[in-house]
């Protein structure tokens, strides 16, 4: 019982002022080779609530200065926000000492900048919701523009087609992106092959959508004659923008998957390609999985290359060979720039087609991540 | 099913560089070599060699012969990937398959070759290989776990099941207990005095305990300088290689004197 009590004691004598009693030769020696105690590095520290307060107190500043005087709101938050941050670093270098008021200055800078980059996603967000959910109903879902000239009718037709040509694109471009992927990893090595592969990739991965549409235009019309309109065109171009981002994805993916698994691999007496496709591949499987599904999601909003090759219609079109399609981006483009009569109801649809799209690559990138997590390799 | 290697004159290249010069070395059945030496002397160089693991290396290729059972394996028509099926190869660290399961893992060598098997078959094999490398007992209850869950000693000995499901005739080890515990490493070494009934085993280490206890011949590899090809200096049993050497340059090594 009392044991352990001394023993405690002992320990807080010496955390406490690093000296113990001279008699006990044991804790001299301890105390000769001590570094300086942590108890008279240590000092007061703020409040927890000192960062919410030094935030509010610029948000005060702001809101008074836009009350009291005239100057622009823009430049009231930037004074409010210097005020805040210099309150919060003067106190904390009284209080807490120069090392930690400099890192409370950066902590501050990081959590603006941070404040700064979320606010225009938050404001599309915003706007995009509150815009869109006024048509955001079962007819929307259901019905086509066919036959609809003012109120009513839905974008059935168009999310349908983005479906579709995305889809296709998808077909086309994973084949074609993980081929190259593999032959730049395990094939090419350094060769010039690769080297020229790599460099065009690099530059399809900048060229600006419109020309994949007009590569796209220019190939159908040279293939089949001009005025040619329909859903494959779309596919096509989607795939010129969407190959570079799969061939980057797997390559990477494929890249780190560890040498001493080929080898081992290899030693078995298991063959070059049937390595690759059992247990490199497998192995990356995770990766490259979310990175199509990136891909997919980055390609479904594009509007430039469908608008000059799918055009658009007010019907539902299945048939991604023959005919027009509507895709989302295109038809949200035509409700807002032709609205007809009564204006409003074309607003409300191009906004409910923009709210449609960001809840698809939302639902995409959820999707990459649950798919990376069920293919990823296991330990337990 | 264990066999006999001849190496002569073998020289091993990486692109214009020669790694290893002239090595001739009689490789006996059923008993343990051990390959010596100090680090990039060329012995692990020389091990890969032995079932052409080494030109996986972009650049790699050897001049000389390397002759199992009367097969050349760098004869003209060989296929690299035949010869791995009969000299399976144990790697430094434990790397079994992560996206399958321990019975998965043993299984590999058939399954990815596209072998077809029974059921029964196959769990004959995973018992037959995982008891072969002294690992059934731990595992059997869950053979359908990942292999990356074992321990690094139970990966080891899981990579040892998978070389031998294949029924290699020869049993390559490179460093095979470098990464792992005194205890894990006891445990490979009492198997390997157990494999060696029906392989050919050959092993590279840096622990030369390790060669003096399981191995019945050893060969020493030294190289003179940096930019200098390795050489074998001297192959013979392991006791005279340990006790009695006949090139000075072995006795400062095994003993300890060295540089």
């Amino acid at each position: 019982m009392s044991s352990p009590h001394d023993t405690g004691t002992r320990t807080e004598d010496r955390a406490g002022d690093g000296r113990t009693s001279p008699e006990d030769p044991d804790a001299a020696v301890l105390t000769r080779h001590q570094p300086p105690s942590l108890a008279a590095s240590m000092h007061a520290s703020l409040p927890r609530w000192a960062g919410a307060a030094a935030a509010a107190l610029g948000v005060l500043v702001a809101a008074a200065l836009v009350a009291v005087t005239d100057v622009h709101v823009a430049l009231a938050v930037v004074v409010g926000a210097v005020v805040g941050v210099a309150a919060f670093v003067v106190a904390s270098r009284v209080v807490e000492g120069e090392r930690a008021a400099t890192d409370r200055f950066v902590t501050a800078l990081v959590t603006i900048a941070f404040v700064v980059a979320l606010l225009p996603l938050v404001s599309v967000v915003w706007t995009t919701v509150s815009r869109g959910l006024a048509r955001f109903d079962g007819a929307f879902f259901t019905q086509s523009m066919y036959n609809v000239i003012g109120e009513g009718g839905g974008a059935y037709h168009a999310i349908m087609g983005t479906l579709i040509i995305t889809g296709v694109a998808t077909l086309i471009s994973v084949p074609i992106g993980t081929l190259t992927a593999i032959y730049l990893v395990e094939y090419g090595g350094d060769n010039r092959l690769s080297k020229v592969i790599t460099f065009l990739v690099d530059v399809m991965t900048g060229i600006p959508s419109i020309v994949a549409g007009l590569f796209s235009l220019a190939l159908f019309t040279l293939l089949f004659g001009p005025g040619l309109r329909i859903g494959i065109m779309g596919s096509v171009a989607l795939s010129v923008l969407m190959i570079p981002i799969v061939v980057r994805a797997v390559e990477e993916m494929l890249r780190i998957v560890p040498a001493r698994l080929r080898e081992s691999s290899y030693a078995l007496g298991v063959p070059k390609w049937l390595t690759i496709v059992k247990v490199v591949l497998p192995t990356a499987a995770s990766g490259i999985a979310s990175g199509v599904v990136i891909a997919i999601a980055r390609v479904m909003g594009e509007t430039a290359p469908l608008l000059v090759t799918v055009g658009l219609t007010a019907s539902t079109n299945f048939n991604p060979f023959e005919g027009r399609m509507a895709v989302l981006p295109v038809f949200a483009y035509y409700q807002i720039i032709t609205p007809g009569i009564p204006p409003q109801a074309f607003i409300d649809r191009a906004w409910t087609s923009a709210l449609l799209l960001i809840l698809f690559v939302m639902v995409l990138n959820v999707g990459a991540r649950v798919l990376a997590r069920a293919l990823a390799p296991k330990t337990r | 099913m264990s066999r006999q290697i001849d190496v002569s004159d073998l020289d091993i290249y990486y692109g214009s560089f020669l790694a290893v010069e002239k090595v001739t070395m009689e490789i006996k059945p059923r008993s343990i070599t051990a390959l010596i030496g100090p680090s990039g002397c060329g012995k692990s160089t020389f091990l890969r060699s032995l079932n052409r693991m080494h030109e996986v290396i972009p650049g790699a290729r050897v001049e000389g012969k390397v002759v199992l059972d009367g097969q050349d394996l760098y004869g003209p028509g060989v296929d690299p990937v035949a010869v791995r099926r009969s000299v399976g190869m144990v790697f430094q660290n434990p790397n079994p398959f992560p996206t399958m399961s321990i019975y998965d893992n043993v299984l590999a060598g058939m399954r990815l070759n596209n072998k077809r098997l029974k059921r029964s078959e196959a769990d004959a094999v995973v018992e037959h290989s995982l008891r072969g490398a002294n690992l059934w007992k731990e595992v059997q209850d869950r053979l359908d776990r990942p292999g990356a869950g074992l321990s690094g000693g139970q990966q080891q000995r899981l990579c040892i099941a998978r070389a031998i499901a294949v029924q290699p005739q020869v049993l390559l080890m490179d460093e095979p207990c470098s990464a792992l515990d005194p205890i894990s490493t006891l445990a490979i070494e009492d198997l390997m005095g157990e494999l060696k009934k029906e392989y050919t085993i050959v092993i590279v280490t840096h622990n030369m305990q390790q060669a003096s206890r399981v191995s019945d011949r050893t060969g020493f590899f030294n190289i003179e300088g940096t930019g200098k090809p390795g050489k074998l200096v001297e192959m013979d049993a392991t006791d005279t290689i340990f006790s009695n050497p006949s090139v000075k340059a072995t006795e400062d090594y095994v003993s300890g004197r060295f540089g």
